[in-house]
């Protein structure tokens, strides 16, 4: 699946079971970007498929006719009034920064040099 | 017994009131629990970092405040708490359980923390945690795991074990503790001590390390009923910078808690809920929770039994809502403006981007189930995905809320075990998910269902002599009627044995280890 196409998780197998291949994880990971090990990978495919299996039951009673809910106790527009509050100092936002530079967070090289 | 042992065995209620009128003064009881600390932290490990510095400079305003004869800020000034490490505290290093934010001092105070801090509660320090609270051992936190006080060789519950064996090791007689989907009642319940989680939306969450926010709620934890209610009222109530905090007065716990102690659970409907029982619940939780039940019943109760059907969902739901959710928080920790920064492959070439040194970061400073979950959320909230896994799970959330609505007409509140097992030895389930999140099966359905729930010890369980909790749960803002069950479930438990659960944990051999 993943080999044909990338970033389309597979369909569920006729038999509803999810299907979840060692190239997906990879695929993942980079979209979580997230850099695993290959014994990481090796780890999660079989827990992954474990516990997809599980969580699939979901859809045994999600019929179409409920509602979802998002929110336990819902709650809709709440506002504030657009008062001016002291918030944190600039000195205060860059204190635990990995790296700093002239008053801005300092960080690596955003574009790749081939753009 | 010292001077130093009486003090870190009374209640928070017990020390406010000897603050209050001058028999002891909150220094001598900070310095007994900070020493208690140092006695048993080594072998305990509840506490990421030990405050004192600051904790002595707390309490030393306290007594200088009432030397001064001000009022006491507080029902608790003067009283040492720990606080989970998922808060953050001004100054104080705050990790989460995490490698990621190893050394990360915040910069500003969590609404709970200042709370404490000018209801005059003396902060001990921060307590270990499952690493951003996705576990139910401590194993998964990046610092070692917590021992349990009354075994030092078993799990004491997770996310928040920290703040439970704090409690059961005598070390703090308050803590606080955030449930996403049991991390303050399961540890409540493998520690014989008390947890609760109120209504969501309860208690303030700024300057919360976020989990899963449709879940994530903070609570009160003690070793009494009394206790829990006190610190709920200092933490509870409307906060404008959560914008799920809930506008409304906090219920009235102490009025719950008073009329549980004195009418019982009199003129109570209490149902059982079938659902939560049987399969996979060990028989030694089983009998505690039915004496549990006779005990109600004899307290005045009605007892009914209740149907939920779509509990048996809750499990899957919950572990399709909370890996969806926490991909997305997790998203923030992207090595950019604060935490760890891995910018060097291992063999030291420097990362050519941004992108790359967010990846090795990312990789090297989340634990093993982290990196499980933000993937697993990945994939549930993938293209084509979306509606199979996470829109299903969120009607299965409405179908779980259904049966709580209709199981409260039936009954004001409801009970269940806390926890399916009692505390089992470290490293059982560490390298078995599945079985891991069993342990969360009691305690989901009233976290999906956004409604307070807690945990109370029910006793000791008779196949492995290790404590049990019973779990109360009410509607969304009952936490009266709860706080009174559990009081009244509490009050006809020392009448019967003579103590409290956690007052029967065995001393420490900590010289051993």
């Amino acid at each position: 699946m993943s080999s044909s196409a990338p970033g389309v998780p597979a369909d569920p197998d006729p038999a509803g079971r999810p299907v979840l291949t060692r190239d997906d994880v990879v695929h993942l990971a980079h979209l979580s970007r997230l850099d695993l090990t290959e014994a990481e990978l090796d780890t999660y495919v079989g827990q992954l498929e474990v516990i997809l299996e599980s969580v699939a039951t979901v859809s045994e009673v999600a019929g179409d006719d409920i509602e979802p809910t998002s929110h336990a106790v819902p709650l809709t527009n709440v506002f504030r009034d657009d008062e001016p509050r002291p918030g944190l100092t600039q000195q205060q936002a860059l204190d635990q920064a990995p790296a700093a530079v002239a008053g801005r967070f300092g960080v690596p090289q955003i574009l790749g040099e081939d753009l | 017994m010292s001077m130093d042992a009486e003090l870190t065995r009374m209640t928070a209620q017990a020390l406010a009131g000897a603050i209050e009128s001058g028999q002891v003064s909150s220094v001598e009881v900070t310095q007994a629990h900070l020493d208690r600390i140092a006695e048993v932290d080594g072998a305990v490990h509840a506490f990421l970092q030990v405050s004192t510095d600051r904790a002595l400079a707390a309490a030393a305003a306290v007594d200088a405040a009432r030397a001064a004869g001000e009022p006491a800020a507080s029902v608790l000034a003067g009283v040492p708490l720990a606080l989970k490490d998922v808060l953050v505290q001004q100054g104080v290093p705050t990790t989460a359980g995490s490698k990621i934010l190893q050394g990360w001092i915040p910069p500003y105070d969590a609404t709970v923390t200042r709370r404490l801090i000018e209801a005059g509660v003396v902060i001990l320090g921060k307590t270990n945690m499952d690493e951003f609270a996705m576990g139910s051992s401590t194993e998964n936190s990046a610092y070692g795991a917590t021992h349990n006080p009354w075994d030092l060789d078993r799990i004491p519950g997770g996310s928040g074990g920290g703040s439970a064996a704090a409690l059961a090791a005598f070390e703090a007689p308050l803590a606080i503790g955030s449930d996403t989907g049991g991390s303050i009642r399961q540890p409540a319940a493998v520690t014989g001590t008390v947890g609760a989680k109120p209504t969501y939306g309860g208690v303030s969450r700024y300057g919360v390390i976020a989990l899963a926010s449709s879940l994530d709620q903070v609570g009160p934890c003690a070793r009494t009923v009394t206790d829990t209610a006190l610190l709920h009222t200092v933490i509870a109530g409307h906060d404008p910078l959560d914008s799920t905090s809930i506008p409304q007065p906090v219920p009235d716990v102490l009025r719950g808690v008073r009329r549980g102690q004195t009418e019982g659970v009199a003129g109570m409907r209490i149902g059982v809920v079938t659902e939560l029982g049987g399969e996979g619940y060990q028989s030694g939780v089983l009998s505690s929770f039915r004496r549990a039940v006779d005990t109600l019943q004899a307290a005045g109760a009605e007892i009914v039994e209740v149907s939920c059907p779509h509990f048996r969902y809750g499990l899957a739901a919950y572990y399709l809502i909370l890996p969806s959710e926490c991909s997305s928080n997790l998203a923030r920790f992207d090595a950019m403006r604060y935490g760890l920064r891995v910018e060097r492959t291992p063999d030291g070439a420097m990362l050519g981007s941004a992108e790359a040194v967010m990846s090795a970061t990312r990789g090297a400073g989340f634990g093993a189930e982290v990196k499980r979950r933000i993937i697993l959320g990945t994939y549930a909230l993938s293209a084509g995905y979306y509606d199979a896994y996470y829109g299903s799970a969120q009607k299965v959330r409405t179908l779980i809320t259904k049966d709580f609505d209709a199981a409260f007409g039936q009954a004001d509140v409801l009970i269940s075990p806390a926890s399916p097992l009692t505390a089992f030895p470290l490293g059982e389930k560490a390298n078995d998910p599945m079985a891991m999140y069993l342990n969360d099966l009691a305690t989901i359905p009233g976290s999906l269902a956004g409604i307070p729930a807690m945990s109370v010890p029910s006793g000791l369980a008779s196949d492995t002599g290790l404590p049990v909790g019973l779990q109360v749960m009410a509607p969304a803002l009952g936490e009266e009627a709860m706080y009174r069950t559990a009081a009244a479930f509490e009050a006809a438990y020392i009448a019967e044995h003579g103590r409290t659960v956690p007052e029967s944990v065995p001393e420490l051999e900590v010289s051993s280890r």
